[in-house]
């Protein structure tokens, strides 16, 4: 799992239709400084996320995990949202 | 997912048999603000997406495969998922 900050948000109308009702968000992978680190992805919202926010956000198989695992498709999803900036603390 | 444009597609005779049917498009992966990175891909088709769309593309093997085939355990890695319409991004500060 990875630290982003949601930069963007992502509207589709002709979609899979396991993704309909989807919120579909920009995320920019941030290191231990939030500094960015990496491309930004497209995830699903499974968090209830907005832009601006910071979350982490799950890569993989298992990130069809909190929908209908077995038809849904997607390699990058949401899974929490992180309480403020000051709430990633390092050493 | 990542966000790419669709280039063109490509016509293989001889493939895999999970493969039948299916359109396979050559894609560009693209930044949010649209900028191409350079990299190119081959993503199957589940959404029938159009040269010059800007799709989503899934790569990851078991959503792909069922996605664009209806079928787990097809050899593919990358899919179209969605044709993307608008992208709302956060102003830089």
């Amino acid at each position: 799992m990875q630290l982003a900050r949601v930069i963007g948000t992502v509207v589709a109308t002709v979609k899979n239709p396991s993704l309909h009702g989807r919120k579909l968000l920009i995320v920019q992978s941030l290191n231990k400084d939030l500094a960015p680190q990496g491309k930004p992805l497209v995830a699903v919202d499974a968090a209830g996320a907005g832009i601006g926010e910071l979350v982490f956000w799950c890569r993989g198989k298992e990130a069809s995990f909190p929908f209908k695992r077995e038809d849904t498709p997607t390699d990058c999803t949401i899974v929490g949202i992180i309480d403020s900036d000051e709430h990633v603390c390092c050493g | 997912m990542i966000l790419a444009k669709v280039l063109g597609n490509i016509v293989a005779t001889q493939k895999n048999a999970r493969y039948d049917n299916a359109r396979m498009m050559l894609c560009e992966h693209i930044t949010p603000e649209g900028e191409p990175t350079g990299q190119t891909l081959l993503a199957l088709d589940s959404v029938d997406a159009g040269v010059g769309d800007t799709v989503l593309i899934v790569q990851e093997g078991w959503g792909a495969s069922t996605a664009a085939t209806g079928k787990i355990g097809a050899a593919i890695d990358s899919a179209i998922v969605g044709v993307v319409d608008h992208i709302d991004l956060l102003k830089a500060e």
